[in-house]
């Protein structure tokens, strides 16, 4: 593996002292909500996590159509990279949601739209995990891959727009509430800075993962290659 | 107000458990790599 890059190392410094900043505006900056009490404050990673995992479904999206164009390995590395990354955010995501839910919905679980369209997107792309799991040929299985992470895709903005278009009981951030929702609450300004700055935080600690995680692509690929010419 | 304390505590604690599982699983996975490659790069010279 070529050595780790100075962006890349910079990437990393600047994640831990973003998530020590971040950690501490939720759990002490941020006010006590009213209602809720402190489980609120999971709201702010929760969302966080959720755009993350999004931003990594649409960069594996992305690398799916520049694959079929290009047949370059590389969107191939690049597509399973954003899988994985938005794999690990989005679980986080599902459950601290469910934490959260507890207490205030007084169940860990309800068949709403938003948190059967966030499970379904989730188990969509475990399964594309499976899928190159069963495939032998990288050429077969990156063509596979590119297609199943297009078409995949669809359940993202269904599970982003669940909330708008349903009657639901999930709180909406950004825009108007459904009457339903249980859980809502109205930012104050250091509310709204603990929660901006914590989506600044993942997005930057979710880019150095899947740095890191292309560059153990790259590697696999190498290592791949290598077994192949040895074998022939 | 609620008494949700625990209920945060949970929250962060599968936050970060979760990050360092998948920050160790990458960790782990670019060491076994590199092992790989030294090993068939060995081969190789063989």
């Amino acid at each position: 593996m070529e050595p780790r890059p100075v962006a890349l190392k910079v990437l990393d410094w600047l994640s831990v002292i973003l998530l020590l900043i971040a950690s501490y505006l939720t759990l002490f900056w941020a006010p006590t909500e009213a209602v809720m009490g402190n489980v609120q404050r999971v709201f702010y990673f929760h969302v966080a996590a959720g755009w993350v995992g999004m931003i990594g479904f649409l960069l594996a999206v992305f690398s799916g159509i520049m694959y079929l164009i290009k047949s370059d390995m590389k969107w191939d590395i690049i597509g399973l990279a954003g899988i994985e990354v938005g794999l690990v955010f989005s679980l986080i995501n599902i459950v601290t949601g469910a934490i959260w839910a507890r207490p205030i919905w007084n169940t860990w679980w309800t068949w709403d739209p938003r948190l059967v369209t966030a499970t379904v997107m989730e188990l969509v792309y475990v399964a594309y995990l499976m899928l190159r799991q069963g495939i032998e040929d990288p050429e077969r299985r990156a063509r596979f891959g590119a297609i199943y992470a297009i078409l995949g895709f669809v359940s993202v903005p269904l599970s982003f727009l669940s909330i708008r278009i349903w009657r639901t009981i999930h709180p909406v951030v950004i825009g108007s509430n459904d009457p339903g929702a249980e859980g809502t609450f109205d930012m104050t300004a250091d509310m709204q800075t603990a929660f901006f700055f914590s989506l600044f935080t993942f997005t930057v600690f979710g880019v150095a993962l899947l740095w890191h995680r292309i560059r153990i692509g790259r590697l696999q690929d190498k290592v791949e290659r290598k077994k192949m010419e040895l074998m022939s | 107000m609620a008494e949700t304390t625990n209920y945060m505590i949970l929250g962060f604690a599968v936050i970060f458990v979760t990050m360092g599982v998948h920050l160790w699983s990458l960790y782990n996975r670019a060491g076994r790599l590199k092992k790989d490659l030294a090993m068939l790069e060995e081969m190789e010279e063989e």
